[in-house]
C-alpha cells in the first residue's frame, strides 16, 4: 500500500475548441488514506475538468496520475474501466441513476460487474449500505419515484458497493437544499470516521468545505 | 466479461422501451414468416410442377435413332486414308429402332452402382380404332413393376389397376383423352393397327391421366410382351431403356458415357427439359429475394430503433461507463439487445411461418390435370426454417452493430459535462 491514495503530478490540460486555452496548468497534489478533502474555486476554474481526469474518464491530459501507487496514465479503455469499477466511487451533482432498474439493482450493478462476490452477497451488501443511508424502505422503487436527496443517497450507496479506495464527488450537494445537503455531508463524515473512507469532493459550498479535513483552493488552473 | 450481467442490462433496456422493441421484433417476425412461407409454397409448387415432368421422365433415355452412319466405308480404306473424302447423298440405313443386345446392356446397367433402376420400353406409333373411329397414337410396352417403382404410374391411373396389364392377356391401359374420343370404358375391346399393318384386339383394363393433353390424347400402355406380339417381334425386342439415377445431376455426364459405351443414342433429363429447371430456379430466386428484402427492411427498423434508443440512453451509457463498464461492454449490451429482438422475432416468425404454411396447405386446389393433388402444395423443409432464422440473426446483428459501436464510443465526460 502506497502512502498516498491519489497522487497527481504535473497535470496539464488544454482545450483547442474554439481557441487553445490552458485550463489546468501543471497541477500537482496528493490525497492520503482516510482524508476527507474538498476542492473549491470559482466557476470555470477547472474543478470538474480536474475531477474527470482524476476519475480516469478523461485520458487526454499531460502529467501522471497514480492511484494507490499504481500508474493510471497510459492504460487502455478496458483497464481504466476496471479501475473505475473496482477502486473509484462516484457521486455526481445530478443524481445519475439507471432509470430502467430498481434502486437495489442500481446499487448492485457495479458489484455484479466486478464479480468479486456472489449475487446474494452483493444484494446483502447493497441492502446494508441502503440501510445505513436510510433508503432501505425504498429499495424496490424505481429511481423516478425518489426525491433528489434520496437519489443522492442511493448514488452514495452505489459508490460504496465495491469498497473503493476513494470516492469522488462533483458538487454532490449542489442540487440539494440545506437540510439534504447537511444529511449528505454527515454521511460523508461518517464514512471517513467509521470506514476510513477517502473522499475528494468538489463543492461551491463554503460551509461544507470548512468542515472537511483539508480544502484545495483552485484559481485559473492552479492550486493556491 | 460478465455475459449474464450484460444480457440482464440489455433486457432491462428493452423492457423500458417495450413498445418499440415489440414493433422491431414484429418487423423481423413478419420477414421470417413470409420468408419461410414463400419458400415452402414456391418449392411446393416447384415440386408439383417438376413432379408433372420429372417424376415421369427418365434421367437418361437410351434409344436408337435412325440416321446415317458416321463411319463410312471409304474412311476404313487404307488407300484413301491421307485424303479428304467428300461423300454425297448418304441415306440412312433403317436398322429399325430396336436396341440390339438389350439383355446384356440391361444387365450391365443393373450392375452400375450409380443407377437407381431401369425400365425397358417399347415405343411405337399405332392407330386406335373402335366402332368407325380411327385415331393415331402411341403405345408403350412397359415393364409394369419397374414403371410403377421408377415412374409412379399408379399415381396417374384414374380408373382400373395397372397391375391388371400383367394379369389380363392382350390388355391395354388407355389415355383418358383417347378413351373419351373413342367413347370406350373399362371392359370394352378396341383395335390397334401397327405401322406394319397387323391388327390386334385389346381389352381396356384402366384409364390413365397425366394432366398433359398431348399425352393423354394419344398414349396408352400395355405389357412388353403384348407389345412384342403386336409388332411380331421376338421376346428381346425393346426400343428404349429408361434409366433413373441415384443422383440426378450426374445425368448429362453419364448419358455421354453410356452413349459411347453401348453405341446408342442417349438423352439426359437436363437437356430434354431445360425449361423446367429454369422455371424452378427462377421461382426459388424470387422467394429468396422477397424474403431477404423483408428481412433487410426489418433490419433497417431495428437500426432506427436502436439509434433512437442510444440517443435517449446517453445518460445511462455515461453512468455505466463511469461505474466501470468499458466501451466494449457497452457495445455488447447493444448488440445483445439487437440480437434479443432478432431471436424473439425469428422464433415467432418461424412459428407463424409454419402456421401460415399449414393454412395454405389446407386450401383446396383441385385441377383435373393433377389427380393426386387436392390442396395447395407446401414443401416443409427444415432448411428454410434454418436459413430464415440465420438470416434474422444476421440482419439484426448487422443492424445492431453500427449503433452499438456508436454507443460504445460515447464519451461519458461529454454527457456528464453537458448537464
Ligand atoms: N469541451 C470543452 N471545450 C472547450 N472548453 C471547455 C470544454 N469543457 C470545459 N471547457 C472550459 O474549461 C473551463 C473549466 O471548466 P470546468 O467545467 O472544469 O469548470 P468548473 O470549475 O467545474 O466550473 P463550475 O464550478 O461552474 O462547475 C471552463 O472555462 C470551460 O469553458
Ligand atoms: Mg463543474
Amino acid at each position: 500500500m502506497s502512502e498516498f491514495i491519489l497522487d497527481a503530478r504535473n497535470i496539464c490540460k488544454d482545450f483547442n475548441d474554439p481557441v487553445k486555452i490552458e485550463i489546468l496548468k501543471n497541477l500537482s497534489f496528493t490525497v492520503r488514506h482516510g482524508e476527507f478533502v474538498s476542492v473549491m474555486g470559482k466557476s470555470g476554474c477547472g474543478k470538474s475538468t480536474l475531477l474527470y481526469i482524476l476519475s480516469t474518464m478523461d485520458t487526454d491530459y499531460k502529467g501522471e496520475l497514480y492511484l494507490n501507487g499504481e500508474l493510471l496514465t497510459g492504460k487502455n479503455d478496458a483497464q481504466l474501466a476496471q479501475v473505475r469499477n473496482e477502486k473509484i466511487g462516484f457521486v455526481f451533482q445530478f443524481h445519475y441513476l439507471l432509470n430502467e432498474f430498481s434502486i437495489l439493482k442500481n446499487v448492485m450493478i457495479p458489484g455484479l460487474k466486478l464479480g468479486k462476490y456472489s449475487a446474494e452477497e452483493i444484494e446483502q451488501r447493497a441492502t446494508k449500505h441502503l440501510d445505513t443511508l436510510g433508503m432501505k424502505d425504498h429499495m424496490l422503487k424505481m429511481p423516478n419515484q425518489l426525491s433528489g436527496g434520496q437519489k443522492q443517497r442511493v448514488a452514495i450507496a452505489r459508490a460504496l458497493i465495491n469498497d473503493p479506495l476513494i470516492i469522488m464527488g462533483d458538487e454532490p450537494t449542489g442540487n440539494l437544499d440545506k437540510q439534504n445537503s447537511d444529511l449528505v455531508f454527515d454521511i460523508f463524515k461518517d464514512l471517513t470516521k467509521e470506514l476510513k473512507q477517502t473522499l475528494l469532493i468538489v463543492t461551491h459550498d463554503g460551509d461544507f468545505a470548512k468542515r472537511t479535513d483539508r480544502i484545495i483552493e483552485m484559481k485559473d488552473g492552479v492550486i493556491i | 466479461m460478465n455475459l449474464k450481467l450484460l444480457i440482464e442490462i440489455s433486457i432491462g433496456l428493452l423492457r423500458a422501451r417495450i413498445k418499440q422493441s415489440i414493433v422491431a421484433a414484429v418487423g423481423v417476425m413478419f420477414g421470417v414468416c413470409m420468408f419461410v412461407t414463400l419458400l415452402s409454397f414456391m418449392n411446393g409448387l416447384n415440386q408439383m410442377l417438376d413432379g408433372l415432368i420429372i417424376n415421369r421422365t427418365a434421367h437418361i433415355r437410351l434409344y436408337n435413332e435412325i440416321k446415317q452412319s458416321t463411319d463410312q466405308p471409304v474412311n476404313a480404306s487404307k488407300a484413301y486414308k491421307e485424303n479428304i473424302n467428300f461423300i454425297h447423298s448418304i441415306k440412312p440405313k433403317d436398322k429399325g429402332k430396336a436396341i440390339y443386345n438389350s439383355e446384356s446392356i440391361m444387365h450391365a446397367l443393373n450392375q452400375d452402382s450409380r443407377v437407381l433402376g431401369i425400365a425397358p420400353k417399347i415405343n411405337t406409333p399405332i392407330f386406335y380404332s373402335a366402332g368407325g373411329i380411327e385415331l393415331p397414337g402411341l403405345i408403350n410396352g412397359i415393364d409394369i413393376e419397374a414403371e410403377q417403382k421408377l415412374f409412379y404410374l399408379n399415381d396417374y391411373v384414374i380408373e382400373g389397376k395397372s397391375a391388371d396389364l400383367s394379369i389380363v392377356n392382350n390388355s391395354i391401359l388407355l389415355g383418358n383423352g383417347v378413351a373419351e374420343k373413342l367413347m370406350v370404358e373399362i371392359g370394352d375391346v378396341i383395335y390397334v393397327t401397327t405401322a406394319q399393318g397387323t391388327i390386334s384386339a385389346l381389352k381396356v383394363i384402366g384409364l390413365v391421366q397425366f394432366g398433359l393433353m398431348e399425352i393423354d390424347n394419344t398414349q396408352s400402355y400395355t405389357s412388353i410382351q403384348t407389345a412384342q406380339k403386336l409388332m411380331g417381334e421376338s421376346n428381346n425386342y425393346i426400343t428404349d431403356i429408361n434409366i433413373k439415377l441415384k443422383d440426378l445431376s450426374q445425368a448429362p455426364a453419364l448419358a455421354k458415357d453410356y452413349a459411347k459405351r453401348f453405341e446408342l443414342d442417349a438423352i439426359d433429363i437436363q437437356t430434354a427439359n431445360a425449361q423446367f429447371e429454369t422455371g424452378s430456379s427462377v421461382r426459388s430466386i424470387i422467394s429468396y429475394a422477397v424474403g431477404i428484402t423483408l428481412l433487410i427492411v426489418a433490419g433497417f427498423g431495428i437500426y432506427n430503433i436502436l439509434n433512437m434508443m442510444i440517443y435517449e440512453k446517453m445518460d445511462t451509457i455515461a453512468i455505466m461507463k463511469a461505474t466501470g463498464f468499458s466501451g466494449k461492454d457497452v457495445k455488447y449490451i447493444f448488440i445483445f439487445l439487437s440480437l434479443i429482438i432478432g431471436i424473439a422475432g425469428g422464433v415467432f416468425g418461424l412459428a407463424f411461418g409454419y402456421m401460415l404454411s399449414s393454412i395454405i396447405d389446407q386450401i383446396p386446389f383441385e385441377t383435373a390435370s393433377l389427380p393426386t393433388i387436392k390442396t395447395y402444395p407446401i414443401y416443409y423443409n427444415p432448411t428454410y426454417y434454418l436459413i430464415g432464422f440465420t438470416f434474422a440473426l444476421l440482419t439484426t446483428y448487422i443492424a445492431g452493430l453500427l449503433p452499438a459501436r456508436k454507443a460504445g464510443s460515447i464519451d461519458p465526460v461529454e454527457i456528464i459535462r453537458g448537464k
